[in-house]
């Protein structure tokens, strides 16, 4: 796969595999250009793999920045659309506690109206009918068209997308260098994060989509953008406590929304400013718990007596805009850049600032500064047409789930249709071990790890875990991971190295486990270093290569 | 840290910690290909249906309601009674004329025992078994329990009850459909037994079907129904200081745990007093209250099989004990898996198959042991031993009643009516 590479020339290089990296490489293969995707790590290896994964409506920014919520609430009509397979219409409600002030309920509403967010006010004794999971003592709420979003997916159908109109993808290549012509750039110098190996890539126009890494990738190119770090700390219960969104409203505050995701509920965030140099040692501290699960059982009181799975953190980029370079004035609206207008240095754009919900908008900005650079006059067509797996015609039924099956699926069928919509019908039960499961809390099958390594861009276990959710659920990989090991091997052919993966995703697992290791996450946790250290040896094998996937 | 102290799960399926030792013990998942296994099938699956009730499988009807799963889960996780609320819960069909037929034990019991001789003769006409088969979808292997002409009750009435009042002690009997309908003896051995030891044994108020076959075949309404009949007259008997004896370890075990995990049916006023003969009979031993004297010329070989619900209830030795009692028994511990039937489960077409698979390892250690018996406290087990051995089966009261020297015994407890 590699020979192809380093002897063509692109028409742009978007670096960066987050959501706005895979949406931008998936527009500018649409509109024809020759493009290459490059990831330092894995695809949603950053901020787009660590965050909410909400849907927003964009209320929640209503009352702050009219200009988000605008953009917020015709995306999320945009994502429903092309997006359906990652998306779930839970619906979303904005709940006042008794010590919330009940006038911010109407300045709230108002606001919501002008950006054009329905926003009904519900008796809250309907809206506890709605969503039981919410606190019975709220005094106000209103229901907002928030719905649940999967990331990890996203993005991959925008790879794949991408992939499909001709884009080349290099995952595990780091931007070190950039090559340059006097005042133009003409292409990057890649380094394998594996291997060390290194590599020139040309092209006429790089685009900069590193989000809060985009900081670092705007100094190798000698230009200066400002990022301000935050970071976000969430924690995973166990299953499906609410099955609406909840939101607190009063002004953004920490651990003020829970989530519905997939098999699990996230509470979250909490804000904290964080130095540049630390954006890749995030950790969540015994505080953050303590405040996200202080304020997530005031909006659901059952989280007191629910097993938390895991906590983690991500970054925000927030940037400053330009002309301060203090950073005082923050926005979390879209920053796109074009470097020869602002700094005299050509062929270089960044596109940052926005963010998860705003992806597809961000990557038709960049593609549209792109064409203009490039002469070319293709119209964005992302907002109409389906992402891979979203393409669902009239044999799904309301649940997005084929009509046409004959025999009833079992639960990891029905579960890998969710998780890959249409894409699904190329998953092959072969045999009987394909049927077999791999990971039993979030039912995978042998036949759905093999089409995610055939397919997916997967070189080790924690690629196949954001593919596929294996290793996602209740037990955090304790049984799943030798499994797909075993299955993994068939395709690499090193056990040694294998091995060593499996040493890595089992140590990536217990970061997330540590900080809430009590009662039986704890107990799982022994159970499985019983497992793993105790009887298969395999805690030391990882080497410092092996774990860039493991931050 | 305040918070994370008093964060512990209160939903049970949480505490499973996915060891899989209970998918080891089940006595399905080897020969199903089908069935999911209880882990998969219980906390895994649940965690699905909170999602959306959507991803229910309907294969989580192979479970058999064992509980072995229970009793091997080191973390005290209800596998069992997940796995039969989901099937109440989410299943979308509606229990078939088969499953009504086969659930409804007392009223087919009622209709069969008035026509006895011609139930049992039909039933076992080849032309019968293959429209049972074809029509109805129940096994033409499988053997149905003949049904007696007399009804445990109407011999009671007429043979037995002007007596018992005449004891110091009491207690109240739940007899159960098979007892009532198929196999009065086992209740004439219970009486003659506890009348030995001074005892009067009575019937309750009302009884009817403990609900067992009504819950594994999801017509909760009726066995709701049955359960507050039943415990209505258990409250009565035990307001009446008489403790409610069983000769069913599965009619006694649903009556403690069922009704309150599956029917959520509050019992807790009464459950302690809901127990097994032999246990209520070894502890009588046991304490000192009461003397077992037994025949001389009893000789028989006998190997105990520990139903699955007796393995729950965690109550096998009670019986093994009461049967090493007995001089001249040489007693045989059989390994403690199912049998297989799992009551109306073995009866049904889609299920045979896998039944006497799941029995076959139980059945060859039944006869390379050359036993004359087989002791079990529970009928579907023995229909099941009997139908696939061909070596008899009997409940340990009935083999303290044949061992028992019945005149010693009320003399050495001072019984003399």
């Amino acid at each position: 796969m590699d020979n192809k590479f380093g002897k063509k020339h692109y028409d742009v290089i978007v670096i960066g595999g987050g959501a706005t990296g895979a949406g931008t490489a998936r527009d500018c293969a649409m509109r024809g250009l020759k493009t290459l995707l490059v990831e330092r790590f894995d695809f949603t290896a950053g901020a787009t793999g660590r965050n909410h994964g909400l849907l927003h409506s964009g209320a929640r920014y209503a009352v702050t920045d009219q200009e988000s919520a605008t953009e917020c609430i015709k995306e999320n009509m945009i994502l429903r659309r092309i997006a359906r397979h990652c998306v779930e219409d839970t619906g979303g409600l904005f709940v006042t506690l008794p010590e919330d002030d009940l006038d911010y309920q109407k300045k709230f509403v108002e606001a919501c109206m002008k950006a054009g967010i329905s926003a009904e006010v519900l008796d809250p004794k309907e809206a506890l009918l709605i969503e039981p999971a919410v606190n019975k003592d709220i005094i106000g709420a209103v229901r907002v068209p928030d719905g649940a979003i999967d990331p990890f997916r996203l993005t991959v159908a925008n790879v794949v997308s991408a992939r499909r109109d001709g884009a080349d993808v290099l995952t595990y290549h780091e931007v070190v260098a950039f090559e340059r012509e006097q005042n133009r750039l003409t292409g990057v110098r890649l380094r394998d994060t594996r291997t060390g190996e290194e590599t020139v890539e040309h092209a006429d126009l790089m685009i900069n989509a590193g989000g809060i890494w985009g900081h670092h990738i705007a100094e190798l190119a000698g230009v200066k953008v400002n990022m301000f770090p935050a970071k976000g700390a969430l924690l995973i219960f166990g299953h499906r406590v609410n099955d609406v969104v909840i939101n607190r409203c009063r002004k953004p505050a920490d651990a003020d929304i829970l989530v519905p995701g997939d098999t699990i509920s996230l509470i979250g965030t909490t804000s904290t400013r964080l130095p540049y140099d630390q954006i890749d040692n995030m950790e969540v501290t015994p505080e953050e718990v303590d405040i996200l699960l202080r304020e997530g059982i005031k909006i659901a009181p059952s989280l007191a007596y629910t097993r938390i799975l895991r906590a983690y953190a991500g970054v925000r980029p927030l940037v400053a805009a330009d002309n301060d370079p203090s950073g005082r004035t923050i926005s979390r609206g879209i920053v796109c850049l074009d470097h020869a207008t602002r700094d005299g240095l050509d062929g270089f754009i960044t596109i940052t600032g926005g963010k998860l919900m705003t992806y597809r908008l961000m990557a038709e900005w960049a593609t549209d500064l792109a064409c203009k650079k490039l002469g070319r006059t293709a119209k964005c067509q992302t907002a109409e047409t389906p992402l891979p797996g979203s393409e669902l015609d009239k044999s799904y039924g309301p649940e997005d789930h084929k009509k046409s099956h004959i025999i009833e699926l079992s639960t990891d069928q029905k579960a890998a249709e969710g998780r890959h919509g249409s894409l699904s019908e190329q998953i092959e039960y072969k045999t009987e071990d394909d049927e077999a499961l791999v990971c039993e809390c979030e039912q995978v099958s042998v036949g759905e790890i093999k089409y995610a390594i055939e397919h997916l861009h997967v070189g080790n276990l924690i690629n196949l875990r954001r593919r596929t959710r294996m290793g996602m659920g209740t037990c955090q990989g304790e049984l799943c991971a030798c499994r797909a090991a075993g299955i993994l091997v068939n395709y690499n052919k090193c056990a040694e190295r294998t091995l060593r993966d499996l040493s890595s995703f089992i140590n990536e697992r217990w970061k997330g486990m540590y900080p809430v290791s009590w009662g039986e996450t704890l107990v799982e946790g022994q159970f499985m270093s019983w497992l793993y250290e105790g009887v298969c040896g395999i805690d030391q094998l990882a080497r410092p290569e092996d774990l860039i996937d493991a931050k | 840290m305040n918070y994370q102290e008093q964060n512990i799960s209160a939903n049970n399926f949480e505490d499973c910690i996915k060891c899989t030792i209970c998918t080891v013990y089940c006595p399905v998942t080897p020969f199903n290909p089908n069935y999911p296994g209880p882990k998969q099938a219980g906390p895994d699956g649940e965690r699905y249906r909170l999602k959306k009730p959507y991803f229910y499988d309907e294969a989580l009807k192979y479970c058999l309601n064992c509980k072995r799963c229970e009793v091997a889960c080191p973390s005290n996780v209800k596998i069992g009674d997940i796995i039969q609320s989901a099937r109440i819960k989410y299943t979308k069909s509606k229990p078939s004329l088969r499953d009504t037929m086969l659930a409804n034990t007392d009223f087919v019991g009622t209709m069969s025992s008035a026509f006895a001789p011609i139930v049992n003769a039909t039933l076992k006409l080849k032309p019968v078994k293959v429209v049972l088969d074809s029509v109805l979808k129940i096994d033409e292997h499988r053997q149905f329990p003949a049904y007696s002409s007399q009804k445990f009750t109407t011999w009671y009435k007429k043979e037995a009850a002007q007596k018992q009042d005449r004891f110091a002690n009491h207690v109240s009997y739940f007899h159960g459909c098979y007892v009532q309908y198929n196999y009065p003896q086992l209740g004439k051995d219970l009486v003659t037994v506890m009348n030995a030891v001074g005892y009067g044994v009575h019937l309750l108020e009302k009884e009817r079907c403990c609900g067992v076959a009504k819950i594994a075949n999801r017509l909760v309404k009726e066995a709701t129904r049955d359960a507050n009949i039943n415990l209505a007259s258990i409250r009565k008997s035990v307001a009446d200081n008489r403790v409610v004896l069983g000769t069913s370890s599965t009619c006694t075990f649903t009556m403690r745990d069922e009704y309150p995990h599956l029917l959520h049916i509050d019992n807790a006023d009464v459950r302690d007093d809901i127990m097994l003969a032999t246990r209520f009979l070894f502890n009588l031993v046991d304490e000192g209250k009461v003397k077992l004297v037994f025949r001389k010329d009893f000789h028989k070989r006998v190997a105990y099989h520990t139903p699955c619900h007796m393995e729950k209830l965690g109550w096998s030795v009670y019986s093994t004990s009461l049967l090493k009692m007995i001089p001249g028994l040489d007693f045989v511990a059989l390994d403690s898996v199912c049998c297989g039937i799992a009551g109306t489960y073995g009866f049904k077409k889609e299920n045979y198959k896998y039944s006497q698979e799941i029995g076959s390892a139980l059945f060859k250690q039944i006869l390379s042991e050359r036993v004359d018996a087989v002791a079990t406290d529970c009928e579907t087990c023995k229909w099941q031993i009997e139908m696939s051995t061909g070596v008899h089966v009997d409940n340990p009261i009935s083999i303290v009643a044949q061992a028992l020297d019945v005149e010693a015994t009320m003399k050495a407890n001072g019984v003399s009516i």
